[in-house]
């Protein structure tokens, strides 16, 4: 085998293969940290292996073996000198034998673990990113602008709160469940849209490492879940959005809203898919929750040629759809966007104006009512607009963006 | 594995004759499921008072050893399995007492 071909096979061994040895190995062993260090040892193994005595037959299987004996040689190691600390560091699954079909994947467990609810937001990032999606330390600190030494600090502590607080390890009760996986789903819409416009004033405004890696594991959440309404949904809104990834950003960096954007450069394939799912979900006829609503709008988007030809009504509908059953403030501004190309400008401005005072830190609230305000014909006011949101926009590409538009002659 | 399960008042005051039902019912159904280790009711921390006895004589001090408006009015402690049973009641219990509950484990 050709040097490339055994590094092809490495990295689709990493990409297939990660989640599933450390996920068999916490079962196994009943310890986060020692099934991540194995599974970090069986695939530095296989990077010095692989390339000498050829690719094995079944990848999947050698790497599981592998990290199975580094977990046992290291577990003998330790039991001589620190026997009580292996101990306190187990995670637990007490409640066997309860039956759980098709949900009974350990990776399903482990991304349980990593999103536990206990878990503050950014230790459930980190450590769903390291433990199922199998990035790096060093990789999770540049994606997040954290000190390498402080996430690992993060994921160190989160590891210790899964062991002493006793975390469970196994798939919630169905009582539980849709709570839990709403909670799963958080974090990968999370790390999708720190992707898809970082917060970072100089972030490269699309980062594909991100995004890419939220889509891959929302696809192997759908495949663990295959018949939950919201991880097809959430998956279908994050490859519709995905889809307009090259249209999103000029040649000079700067942020190209919808209107602006050339349509033939979408990912046709990205949106064919994405529409299957949104159209797999409609057909059940089961009530959608919020991500199904907002895959649902950006399959309206994707389905026009054009910015005219878009179903307005359709897309104010869902809008409304969307409020009843999440009557927040950022859903209402987005209501208004597209109530202003249905009514007119006039008529979102009176709905968008209210939502000042619970949104005056939002800079899309400044943006929204500065192009609200100059189709009015109140360039002025606009203008200032503008700047409050320019002052608020973390990313660049966006500020950029608005900021010609303010400069722009009226 | 047992849980350290505090009632955090943030200032609302003793607790009222729904409340202490409501609790009287938790605590019945702590027994029956064999959750129940411990409990005990605490109130406000004016009585407290601290002790210090590292150096030569031992120093007691009148007060709680943190002024704070939220203080430890009360908690139990529950054997459970894993961390999701233990939130579950405290979910329950904190809607039994209508107040914050923290919940720790027992190293």
């Amino acid at each position: 085998m050709s040097p490339p071909d055994v590094r092809d096979a490495l990295t689709r061994a990493h990409r297939d293969e990660w989640a599933r040895v450390v996920a068999s190995l916490t079962r196994r062993f009943g310890d986060l940290g020692l099934a991540e260090d194995a599974a970090a040892e069986a695939f530095a193994t296989a990077v010095e292996r692989w390339p000498a005595d050829g690719v094995p037959p079944n990848p999947g299987a050698w790497l599981t073996t592998t990290a199975n004996r580094k977990a046992i040689d290291r577990l003998r190691r330790e039991s001589k000198r620190d026997h009580k600390h292996r101990e306190a560091a187990m995670v637990h699954d007490d409640h066997e034998a309860e039956p759980l079909g098709v949900l009974d994947d350990d990776r399903l467990r482990l991304l349980f673990t990593c999103c536990h609810p206990a878990l503050a937001m950014e230790a459930r990032v980190a450590l769903t990113l390291r433990m199922v999606g199998g990035l790096t330390v060093p990789e999770i600190s540049r994606a997040f602008f954290v000190q390498e030494s402080a996430m690992a600090r993060r994921l160190t502590r989160a590891k210790a709160k899964i062991a002493a607080a006793r975390i469970p390890y196994r798939v919630p009760t169905s009582e539980d469940l849709p709570a839990r996986v709403s909670g799963v789903l958080a974090v990968l819409f999370l790390v999708f849209n720190e992707g898809y416009l970082g917060s970072g004033a100089d972030t490269d405004p699309i980062r594909q490492d991100l995004t890419g890696e939220a889509i891959r594991l929302a696809r192997m959440l759908r495949g663990l879940l295959p018949d939950d309404g919201e991880v097809a949904g959430l998956l279908a809104l994050m490859l519709l959005t995905d889809a307009r990834r090259k249209a999103r950003v000029s040649p000079g960096g700067e942020l190209v809203p919808l209107d602006e954007q050339d349509r033939n450069v979408w990912d046709r394939a990205l949106v064919a898919e994405g529409h299957r799912l949104v159209r797999e979900r409609l057909d059940t006829g089961a009530a959608p929750g919020r991500y199904q609503i907002m895959a649902a709008i950006n399959a309206v988007h994707t389905s026009a040629r054009t910015m005219r030809d878009t179903d307005w009504s359709q897309v104010v509908a869902l809008y409304d759809q969307l409020y009843r059953l999440e009557p927040s403030p950022v859903v209402a501004l987005n209501r208004a966007v597209a109530l202003a190309e249905l009514d007119g400008p006039e008529v979102a401005l009176a709905v968008v104006e209210p939502l000042g005072e619970p949104l005056s830190g939002y800079h899309a609230y400044h943006a929204v009512r500065a192009d609200l305000l100059r189709r009015v014909g109140r360039g002025e006011e606009a203008q200032a607009a503008y700047t409050r949101a320019i002052e608020l926009a973390g990313n660049t590409a966006e500020s950029a963006h608005l900021t010609r538009r303010r400069d722009e002659p009226a | 594995m047992q849980y350290l399960v505090s009632v955090i008042d943030d200032g609302t005051g003793p607790e009222t004759a729904t409340e202490e039902a409501a609790v009287d019912a938790f605590n019945d159904r702590l027994r029956s499921e064999g959750y129940w280790v411990f409990a005990g009711g605490l109130g406000s921390p004016s009585p407290a008072t601290v002790v210090d006895n590292r150096g030569s004589e031992a120093v007691f001090t009148d007060g709680p050893f943190v002024e704070s408006k939220e203080y430890l009015a009360g908690f139990w402690i529950l054997e459970a399995p894993d961390l999701d049973v233990v939130l579950r009641l405290a979910a329950e219990g904190s809607r039994a007492c209508n107040r914050k509950i923290e919940v720790r484990p027992f190293l």
